[in-house]
Parts: structure tokens; sequence; C-alpha cells
């Protein structure tokens, strides 16, 4: 396996971001990750995980779809795409590489998203092997190795040199753009380190966690559970699991009114909030409840049916950090569940 | 103090007194407390925690949960008081269906600030004089405690309770709290300074709305921002000036009804300082139109909804501080 | 209005007027003949208190580079006390637009009586030299609302 040792990252970050634009994480002054454009000297953050996750870069929060232009009675549609620079996501975790998977199938499928599908093709994705997982990780739960990742590229760090390894076309095509940099070197020591994350993952508190009692055909067992009163009663209906999630991909499309123009634009939209799906009847979920359930049945039923089994969740664990009331997908798991 | 609440939970249950408790229920984590709503002793038993995590205000809940039949008990800490005060200053509350157990305080910690020093793996922590051992899944960590404490008790104003109908432990004294320290060293700077520090932070907001839902004194059944109708509804901050308009309405509409608890900073997934443009609001009224606590009292008239005829002009701002 | 890039930067200003002093004001020292600059744009609102922050805001962000609210002179308001709770409000929000960083000189209140169009005339003269010399609003600006 080609590598690079650690304290050579720098160059390899120059080298990528001569050609193209490259993001890692690093660290913001309040002590949390997230990615930023590569600039000289910006160093590679020790956390775990990025607050906000990286789907970003393919589905950004706003997106502008479509501008027109009003004069007199005419109506101009101008395109506002643009082709995409290529560019490199670095640093990416095993549970965010495995959000992409779940976003492809949303925005790949039949009719394709072409702004999607624009920075998919021309983002690389170079992933980085966990060695320290924290306590909130359930990756293990959607058969996700948090020791393997997936991705255009993988990296693999035995704690003095950074192995990289490419699986596929688009990864291959990266190697061999730093190839200058790298040199072969024995990843025998990786096996063990492989090994040592795994035997933390397996004693993390969530590590018993299965979906084996959740899926596509599930849904008469929980979509009228009386649990669901209880585990939503404290939410606030705010959108932060939503957004920190790598896997909710519901969008709304607006339009805003410039003065002299409309820009349609489309942003995130969050299943929690009230004025969700609202249609020209109304809304068809008016409490909290049923709002809760959506996010939830989405996750573990819906999705699954309708997806060959996936699930909605990669057990990143940001919602478990995040949320202001601490209610989560685990625990609507563990409350639910029917043996 | 976790044992307390309980029996004295349990005994109010059993006597009838009241029909349900809100309090904070234990997580997965030693650190992930929700609020929740407790029917029996069984349940208190089983779930029912108090302790150096319990950060949340509950007194919000109550909005809804005052309204449904039989009576409530909850239990409140300090700066909640104040929460619950307000409400019923704004009549949000029925005061009649809630019976109010005052108990002591925080300080709370916050398990982001401890993960934000570089700790990962967090299984339980404890206070050791001044020093917060960290028991996680790598071995023990240690870290200032003090580093650890959640934004809103860093400055805490006041450890009494202005309303209960008992108590559990000692009720304390309003402090000085320097509270005001932050805001007037920003006051201090520049207009280039500020506007540079509150574009770095608003910036980072996701419009994910947490600031809002957490605030006991946003409770308007449908908000602007929520409405289509409005011109302003949005479900994210498309350009700069959006970020900017939804703190800055969300601050002046609380303005006067704000009563510090700091919900809204604790919340913030992207740790914006938001209690800091409150609090500015807090110290202007306190400076210009007299010293005003919101939650104090229930019979004030709130500031923004009264005059005097000598009130100083809108020109004062120009004429003080530094450009 | 011409425009053109040699001349001066013209300021787009906002002003809210009350109905019953502010508007009349405007009104005498238009019968008066007096002279306030074309950069200005009334918008009448039955009483000075009707003005909502967000109204401010919102001019900022559709391309105002000046915001100024005007009413009838305190003790003086058509509803007895409508213009007292304006002046707080206002107060609060032009401090915490300092706060934020925005230049404070964008934004002014000032009392106009029905007699007083001169006071009239001369406030927006003074107040679009004011902007004027600030240049464009851009911190407190929508992009999307910019002309192109």
């Amino acid at each position: 396996m080609l590598k690079i040792s650690l304290d050579k990252l720098g160059k390899l970050f120059e080298a990528i971001s001569a050609s193209q634009t490259l993001y890692i994480p690093t660290d913001r002054e309040d002590g949390a990750a997230e990615y930023k454009k590569y600039e000289s000297g910006m160093k590679l953050s020790n956390n775990l995980n990025t607050l906000r996750s990286a789907k970003d870069f393919f589905f950004p929060q706003t997106e502008n779809l479509v501008d027109f232009k009003m004069e007199g009675k005419n109506i101009e549609v101008i395109d506002v795409r643009e082709e995409s620079e290529d560019f490199v996501i670095f640093g990416v975790r095993a549970c965010d590489a495995r959000s992409f998977t779940i976003l492809d199938k949303v925005f790949l499928a039949d009719p394709v998203d072409s702004y999607y599908k624009n920075r998919r093709d021309h983002g690389t994705v170079v992933t980085m092997a966990c060695t320290r997982p924290a306590e909130t990780c359930f990756c293990g739960t959607f058969g996700i190795d948090a020791a393997a990742p997936e991705g255009d590229a993988a990296c693999y760090s035995d704690g003095e040199s950074l192995f990289i390894e490419a699986h596929n076309e688009k990864g291959q095509k990266f190697i061999d753009s730093v190839a200058s940099l790298l040199e072969e070197g024995d990843a025998a020591k990786l096996d063990e380190v492989r090994e040592k994350t795994r035997d933390i993952l397996k004693k993390l508190p969530l590590a018993n966690l299965t979906t084996d009692n959740f899926g596509g055909d599930k849904l008469n067992e929980y979509f009228n559970s009386d649990k669901w009163g209880e585990l939503s009663q404290s939410c606030l209906g705010c959108g932060t699991c939503t957004f920190v999630c790598p896997t909710c991909q519901c969008y709304d499309i607006k339009d805003f009114n410039t003065g002299h123009g409309i820009k349609r634009f489309r942003c995130w939209d969050s299943c929690m909030y009230s004025d969700f799906t609202k249609m020209a009847h109304g809304n068809p979920r008016l409490t909290q409840l049923e709002r809760f359930r959506q996010r939830f049945m989405h996750k573990l039923v819906y999705f699954p049916a309708n997806n060959n089994g996936e699930f909605g969740c990669v057990g990143c664990g940001r919602c478990l950090s995040k949320c202001p009331i601490s209610m989560n997908i685990v625990k609507v798991m563990k409350a639910l569940e029917v043996k | 103090m976790q044992e307390a609440m309980i029996n004295r939970a349990k005994q109010l249950l059993a006597d009838g007194s009241v029909d349900r408790v809100i309090g904070w229920k234990r997580g997965e984590f030693v650190y992930d407390i929700t609020p929740a709503v407790f029917t029996s002793a069984e349940e208190l038993d089983a779930d029912f925690v108090y302790d150096d995590f319990t950060a949340a205000n509950v007194s919000k809940y109550l909005v809804k949960e005052s309204k449904k039949e039989g009576k409530i008990l909850a239990f409140l800490k300090p700066c909640d008081t104040y929460s619950f005060n307000q409400l019923i200053k704004e009549h949000r509350i029925v005061r009649e269906n809630i019976y109010v157990i005052g108990i002591p305080g925080g300080p709370k910690l916050d398990a982001e600030r401890i993960k934000a020093n570089g700790i990962t793996g967090i299984l339980g922590a404890k206070n050791d004089n001044g020093t917060l051992i960290i028991d996680t899944v790598y071995g023990e960590e240690k870290m200032p405690y003090y580093e650890a404490l959640s934004v809103k008790c860093l400055n805490c104003k006041s450890k009494k309770h202005v309303v209960y109908d008992e108590l559990i432990g000692e009720d304390g004294d309003i402090l000085d709290s320097n509270r005001f320290d932050m805001v007037e060293k920003l006051e201090n700077m520049t207009a280039q300074e500020r506007y540079d520090f509150w574009r770095e932070q608003l910036s980072k907001c996701i419009r994910c709305n947490a600031c809002r839902n957490v605030c006991p004194a946003c409770t308007c059944e449908k908000c602007v921002f929520d409405n289509p109708d409005s011109g302003v509804e949005n479900k994210a901050a498309t350009d700069s000036f959006e970020e900017n308009m939804f703190h800055i309405i969300r601050a002046f509409h609380v303005a006067g009804r704000c009563t510090d608890c700091g919900e809204c900073s604790r919340v913030c997934p992207q740790n914006i300082p938001l209690h800091l443009l409150n609090r500015k609001f807090i110290k202007d009224i306190n400076s210009l139109y007299g010293d005003y606590q919101a939650g104090e009292d229930t019979t004030s008239r709130a500031p923004l909804n009264d005059y005097k005829q000598d009130d100083c002009e809108a020109s004062i701002v120009h004429e003080r501080g530094v450009e | 209005m011409q425009v053109n890039d040699n001349k001066e930067f013209q300021p787009l200003i906002v002003a809210f007027c009350c109905n019953w002093c502010s508007y009349a004001g405007a009104d005498l020292s238009g019968t008066n003949r007096l002279n306030y600059p074309t950069n200005v744009k009334i918008i009448r609102v039955p009483c000075s208190c009707r003005v909502n922050p967000m109204f401010i805001l919102r001019a900022f962000q559709r391309g105002a580079d000046g915001v100024i609210l005007c009413g009838c002179h305190p003790g003086d308001c058509h509803y007895t006390s409508g213009n007292y709770f304006t002046r707080r409000r206002m107060t609060l929000l032009f401090s915490m637009l300092d706060f934020l960083g925005i230049e404070r000189d964008r934004t002014r209140v000032e009392w106009v009586s029905a007699a007083e169009g001169a006071k009239f005339a001369a406030t927006m003269n003074e107040f679009t030299e004011a902007v004027r010399k600030l240049g464009p609003n851009r911190r407190l600006e929508d992009l999307r609302c910019r002309k192109q």
C-alpha cells in the first residue's frame, strides 16, 4: 500500500490543493470541527467527526435553482447551473461515506437530480478510518466498519504514516495525482490498528443495538405504537437533528422576490417543522407527535421499504450529541422495539 | 437531592395532591437527559434523575402541561422560576394547576464543553475539588471543572427562587454576576470589529430554530418566521442578511421579557453566544430605563410596554460609546 | 432620476412618516417649495409606533442605505402615547444594530410636527448627506436584492 509520513501531511494537502479545491476537517475556535477549504498551514482536526456532516458538499443547505426576470409581460428564465469544479473532501469518516450511498439512492434515482449529480461527479471522497470512536457511535448497527471506510479512496493511519488505498477509478486518479509524494509502505501494522479499533467498537455502550426488528415490513408494528406520545412529549420541534444528520434529504423549494426578479431556490427542510410538506389544504401532520413519528418511521421503516432494506441512518451519533433535549433515534429504537 | 425529590414527588402523587410530575429522565449516557412527565412512583424510581447534567429549563413545557386536566408538580431551579413567573405574567400558564417545588440549581455541566476539550467516549463525570474527573472508554481523563460548565451557568445571576410552593434545600441570594462583561467588551470595540465578530458567529447559524423553540419567552402560537404569509418566513438563511434579521428580531421580540435563563446558548448546536444579544437589550434597558429583571415579579410593567415622558431620545445611541 | 457613474453616490433613503404630523410636515415643505433630496422615499404610517423593527430591516434588505423614522413630537401623538413607545423601541433597536456593527448614522428618529415643513426639509437634507458620506449599505444588505 502507498503511504506518506504523517508529518508530511501538509505537503500532501498543498499538492492536492494545487490542482483542485480541497476541503479538510479543521478545528474551530470553540473546539468543534468543520470542513473548510484548505489554505496553507491549515491543520487537520483531531476530532472524530465534524459538527455538520459532509452531505453539505453534494446537497448544500440552500442552492439557487433558477432565476426569473420580469420585463413588462415577458418572463425570462435564467438557468443558473454551472459545471462544478473538481474538488476533494479529505478525512470523511466511514459513517458519512455511507451516507452518500443513501443520498445517491434518493437523488440519482430516476429522475436524476442534475444539481446533485453535477457535484457528485466532480467530488472525490477520501475517507479516513476511525481509531478513537466515541460513546455516541453506532455505525456498526448499520453494518458499517469504522476501521475500513468506503469512499473513492480510503486512508488509514498507524500513528506514523498515512496509508492510502483506492477503491475505484476516481480514487486511483486521485492517488496518481499525488503519487510523487507517496512511497510504497508495509501495511502489516495496519491490521493490528484495525483490530484494536474493532475491539473498542465492541465495547462501546451502543454496540449491541441492532436493526433486526426494524425494516420495511414493520409498518403495522410501529406506526400505531403507544410509545410515540411519551417519546415525542418533550420534542421542541426544532430542526437540529435533521440539519446535522448526514442522511436527511428532505428539502423545500421556494421563491424569493428580489424586487426586480424572482430567485427560485431550494433549502433543507425538517419534518419537525410545523410547515413541513404544507400543501394547499394545509399540513398533513398537525401534531408534534406525528411529525416526530415521521422522522423515525422514515429512517427505520419507509426508507428500507423503498430501498431494498437499506436504513436511513448511518449511526454517526450527531443527533445524540446535539439534540437540545437529548431525544434521539437510539432511544426511539430501544423504546419502540418489539421482539 | 435526587432522592429527596423522588420521595417528595411520590408522596404528593400518593396523597393525590398532584397527578403528574415534570422533571428529567435518565438517558443512554451520563449526560443525555430528557425533560419528561412522570405519572407513577415506579416511573420515578426507574428514570427520574437530577444531577450535574440536568440543565434543561422545564418551565416552558408548563404552557401545555398546565392546560391539561389535573395538577402537575414542577421542580424548578432558581433560574427556571424567573421564566415561570414571566409566563404567569403573560398569562401563558395556569398557575392553579401547578405545584412548584424550588430546588437548588447549578452550576450544571455541558458534555459538549467536555468534548470540546478533546475528551471522547464519556461514560461518567465527577467533580473533585475543581477538577472534573471523567471516566471514558479510553480510561480516566481530567479537566478543570470550570471549563466544563454550561454557558448558561457561567454568569449565574441568582440563586434565589422568585416563586415556589415549597422548597427542597435552602433558598439563595441574587448574585453579583458580571454577566454584562462580554457585552461591555464588545461595546468597546470598533464597529468594524463588532461587525466581524457577529458575522463570524451568526454565519454559523443553521436555522434549526432550537434557540427559539427552547426559549420560555418565545411562546407565540405561530412565529412570524414560520408563517408563509409574513413575507419573511424561511427555512434556511439564504443570505447573511437573513441570519442577522432572524436573530435581531428574535432578540427584540423577547427584549424586556427575557429573563436571561441562557437556554438559547445552551442548546445552540453551533455554539453561537446568542445570550449576548439578549444581554445587550437587558443592559440597555437597565441603563436607560432603570434596573429591570424580567420574571422577578408578576405585576410590574415590562419596559417596552411602558414609557416615561422624559425618556432619552434615540439619538443617545449616536452620542455614546466608540464608533 | 438619472444615474451617472461619474456623479457622487446617490443613497436610497426610506422615511417612515406618521400620518398626523410628519407626513403633513412633508406636505408643508412641498407647498412652501422647500427643497429636499429626491433620494428620500416616504412611506406613510398611521402612527410612528406602527413601525415594527422588521420594517426597518426590510427597508435595508430591499436596498435602502438609510432609514429615518418621523413622528409627532413627544406629548403631541394623535393617539396620546404612540410615539413614546416608538422612542423606546427605536432606541433599543438602533442600539442593537450598533452592537452588531451596523453604522449608526444609517438610522435616525426625528420628531417633525405638521407645522415644521422647514425642519422636515432640513432633516432630510442633513440625513441624506450623512448617509451619502457612509456610502452604500453593505453590512445590512441582502445580496440577492442588489441590482446588477
